[in-house]
């Protein structure tokens, strides 16, 4: 449904996006995961053709981004990551003004639109701008969504927003996805990975990675442990310190620690700990998050 | 000397510790919607203190508050000692602020930028010139001090408007999701820098949407709907609400009083 071929653009000297390849398939929900200045945005942008790359080619549902704008324009659903609607219009005007420049009424696709718009249809008289954080994100939502594209684009679309109303969120695209829009989402949260099909892991206008969270976490191979005691802080600063540790980073409320060979043992790490005095002391081996494979692909570059 | 060192843990501390924020029954109402309903809460000097809730809790309104840029409808606040109703000018002095919307000037060269807030906070200027080759060395910045905010990577720029907000040895310093979108390494890395900040006594008010972060914090409070629903160290509130890690918790309490 999306095929982008060796995409590159660059901003003067500032290389934003750099021969970047994947293909997204029909009913995919397909994630670009990195923090700011990956070139998510620059690559989204080119693939809604509001920018031109330049090298590569990239098609949407098969047409082409330079050449057949036009048609890809009205096929497509567009989220910025930056609220683009009419503050100074209600919520039912911005809605209405959509449809009409897609040529479409708000009653025709109203079915697709209905589990998202009946949460904000109380404030349907209020300006886009008065809304909070979430309605205006639902809002937003509906109106990319009002001429029933095939294909659905969201930039960020849960940064700054709250873990409840972010899981929220997700079971909303889990919804569209059931009606066979194809999604591509990105977003800063490593953990939103888990709820795509597939993923590109993005850094600096790079792809690290490119696969389904469950192989990129599978094909992680390094021992990897968590470690905590009654000192945390401490314990960060002698694990660093340690001649085995390669790297020790906070997860919450454990330390994810990896040795810089393969076969240091848990139990090296525990005795070490120990004579550095620390007390209630854990040290297991666990699985790697999509987190993890991010930290350790960026530590390679 | 370090005392609040970070995970919890740490609560017998308390008493010698010295209060810098006191609120009591803090009421904010906008017509008549009432933004924070009755807060009551302190922050101790040192700690770090997780300031979480979901979006449209009330979290910015307190939070301006407790910043003197807005004045409470009822109740008593007190900011490294000054009433926040009479002595605005002092509570700003002896705070430092920093959000990822508003940090830097992108125009101005990382100098430039340390001259400026050094002269809207009076630090003179051979103060200010011992300060900022201590702040360069430890960023690691000592050759770019002549190099434009705006062309540096975002992970720098959060960390020197870091190091800027608290240039003038504030009591506290409040941040306002200070790691928003940045990558997984510079986003630990900036709690390395919020460590030290505590370690040197300096009181840390933290926003943040990720709730690993809320682990370090050494006590969190949730808002919702207005209240602060849950105040403890990450420790008691798994406890008390049987959940695994913070996110749970957050879950638990935003979710059930929607």
């Amino acid at each position: 449904m999306i095929n982008v071929q060796h995409i590159s653009k660059s901003y003067k000297e500032i290389q934003a996006v750099s021969d970047i390849s994947f293909e997204v398939k029909k009913g995919e929900i397909f994630g670009l995961i990195g923090p700011d200045g990956a070139g998510k945005t620059t690559l989204m942008r080119i693939l809604m053709t509001l920018l031109i790359q330049d090298e590569g080619q990239a098609t949407m549902g098969g047409f082409d981004v330079i050449k057949d704008y036009k048609k890809i324009r009205k096929m497509v659903g567009y989220m910025p990551g930056r609220f683009s609607l009419y503050q100074d219009l209600t919520v039912e005007e911005n809605l209405n003004f959509f449809a009409t420049v897609f040529q479409t009424t708000v009653e025709e696709n109203y079915e697709l639109i209905k589990d998202i718009y009946i949460q904000i249809e109380p404030f349907k008289k209020r300006l886009a701008g008065k809304l909070s954080g979430g309605m205006k994100q639902k809002l937003a939502l509906s109106c990319a969504l009002i001429h029933k594209p095939e294909i659905l684009v969201l930039d960020e679309p849960t940064t700054g927003v709250d873990a409840v109303s972010r899981k929220e969120f997700w079971d909303m695209l889990k919804k569209l996805q059931a009606k066979g829009i194809t999604i591509l989402v990105s977003t800063p949260y490593m953990d939103e990975a888990n709820l795509c099909n597939r993923v590109a892991l993005m850094q600096k206008g790079k792809v690290l990675n490119i696969d389904t969270p469950q192989k990129l976490v599978e094909n992680y191979t390094r021992k990897l442990y968590a470690i905590r005691a009654n000192d945390m802080h401490q314990l960060i600063q002698d694990i660093r310190a340690y001649e085995k540790t390669d790297y020790a980073y906070a997860f919450g409320q454990y330390l994810h620690v990896t040795g810089n060979e393969d076969d240091v043992e848990a139990t090296e790490f525990e005795s070490y700990l120990i004579q550095k005095n620390h007390t209630k002391l854990e040290v297991f081996d666990i699985h790697p998050t999509i987190e993890d494979v991010f930290m350790d692909r960026m530590g390679e570059q | 000397m370090c005392l609040w060192i970070g995970w919890g843990n740490n609560e017998h501390l308390k008493e010698m510790k010295e209060k810098v924020i006191e609120v009591k029954n803090l009421v904010k109402k906008f017509g008549s919607f009432v933004a924070n309903d009755h807060l009551n809460f302190d922050v101790y000097q040192g700690e770090i203190f997780g300031f979480l809730g979901a979006n449209g809790a009330g979290k910015t309104t307190a939070m301006k508050i407790l910043c003197g840029l807005s004045a409470p409808t009822s109740g008593e606040v007190k900011v490294a000692g000054f009433d926040i109703y009479k002595e605005t000018e002092k509570v700003k002095r002896n705070i430092g602020y920093m959000s990822q919307k508003f940090s830097l000037y992108e125009d101005m060269t990382i100098a430039e930028n340390i001259r400026f807030f050094s002269g809207i906070y009076g630090i003179s200027p051979s103060d200010r010139k011992a300060r900022q080759d201590v702040l360069l060395q430890n960023l690691g910045l000592e050759s770019s001090k002549d190099t434009l905010i705006g062309s540096l990577p975002l992970g720098w720029k959060q960390k020197l408007a870091f190091s800027v907000a608290i240039f003038h040895e504030p009591r506290i310093v409040f941040l306002d999701e200070p790691t928003g979108g940045v990558d997984p390494i510079t986003r630990r890395k900036f709690w390395d820098l919020i460590y030290e900040a505590a370690d040197r006594g300096i009181t840390v008010f933290v926003t943040t949407h990720y709730m690993d972060e809320a682990e370090y914090c050494n006590r969190v409070s949730i808002m919702n709907n207005g209240r602060i629903e849950a105040l403890d160290t990450p420790e008691k509130l798994k406890e008390q609400y049987s959940a695994k890690n913070m996110d749970e918790v957050f879950l638990k309490i935003a979710r059930n009083t929607e």
